[in-house]
């Protein structure tokens, strides 16, 4: 992960997603992936699961990217960002959010966290839009 | 039928749980026996989020002894999660899963534990509580999700 300039983002969920999610940023943003680190849950028990994860936020400000609210990963990224300041949980993370936040991540926590939500929220569409 | 699925899984409210039993099985209440999350209220928390609307009770092995029979008895439909075989072990001591049946959902690799499925390692210790389990009546089978094979202790202790 790339520290130069703000908040840094992991991306945990089950199996390959993080790693796919974060290479698919690389390829539509390109070394802006860097703030991104991808982890899988994967064979990991969920003390492993929150140890490792609090390992790899350090001491950055870092968003902890989980796929489900209802599972191990935002399980762990919620007990990790746990009483800091400096870390924050999106549960629900798709494609949208992760580009948002590679392009914004100077933004406080406190202006980008709610920004990557509504952006997350709104690159779900339905075609043609329901009127 | 109070109590749809007892099932131990190191994870409890989680997307199996919830997303792949609780689409088949539609549990109206998740209870967690667990002594230390029955004293952690920021921990109750979070596992509360995970579980949706569905209600969530916690409580110690004492307290789900007393209140089993209740559970059992009457709605609303419940699945009993554990994390740990001890903690299994001791809700069912006496019988009380004479004739129940108790599924084995989940744990991950740890001291003394051996892969004996793709997503269950058990001790040597484990193995012998969960054959004392069955013993007492108890139906052990090992299932991570609805629609994969269910397997019996009996085949865990031939790998």
């Amino acid at each position: 992960m790339s520290e130069a300039a703000g908040t840094m983002g992991i991306v945990v969920a089950h199996g390959p997603m993080a790693q796919g999610l974060v290479d698919a940023v690389r390829r539509i943003a390109g070394g802006a992936a860097d703030a991104l680190a991808p982890f899988s849950n994967e064979g990991r028990s969920p003390s492993e699961l929150k140890e490792e994860l609090e390992r790899l936020a350090g001491d950055a400000p870092t968003i902890l990217f989980a796929d489900l609210l209802s599972g191990s990963c935002g399980m762990a990224a919620m007990v990790v960002a746990r009483g800091s300041e400096r870390r924050a949980v999106v549960c629900g993370v798709n494609l949208p959010v992760l580009l948002d936040f590679v392009f914004h991540r100077d933004l406080p926590l406190e202006e980008l966290v709610p920004r990557l939500v509504a952006k997350g929220r709104d690159g779900i569409r339905s075609l043609p839009q329901a009127s | 039928m109070g109590i749809v699925l007892t099932r131990l899984d190191e994870r409890l409210i989680h997307g199996q749980v919830v997303l792949g039993w609780g689409s088949q099985l539609r549990p109206e209440l998740y209870v967690v026996v667990d002594d230390e999350l029955a004293a952690s209220d920021w921990e109750q928390e979070l596992y509360r989020l995970g579980a949706g609307e569905t209600a969530v009770v916690f409580a110690t092995v004492a307290e789900a002894r007393a209140r089993l029979a209740e559970w059992r008895a009457s709605p609303p439909r419940a699945v009993l999660l554990v994390r740990d075989v001890g903690t299994l072990t001791r809700l069912a001591a006496g019988g009380l899963y004479h004739g129940q049946p108790v599924n084995l959902g989940g744990l991950h690799h740890g001291s003394g534990r051996r892969q004996v499925l793709p997503y269950l390692h058990l001790s040597a210790d484990d193995l012998a509580e969960l054959v004392s389990l069955e013993g007492d009546g108890a139906q052990v089978w090992a299932q991570d999700l609805p629609d994969a094979p269910k397997v019996q202790l009996h085949s865990l202790l031939e790998g």
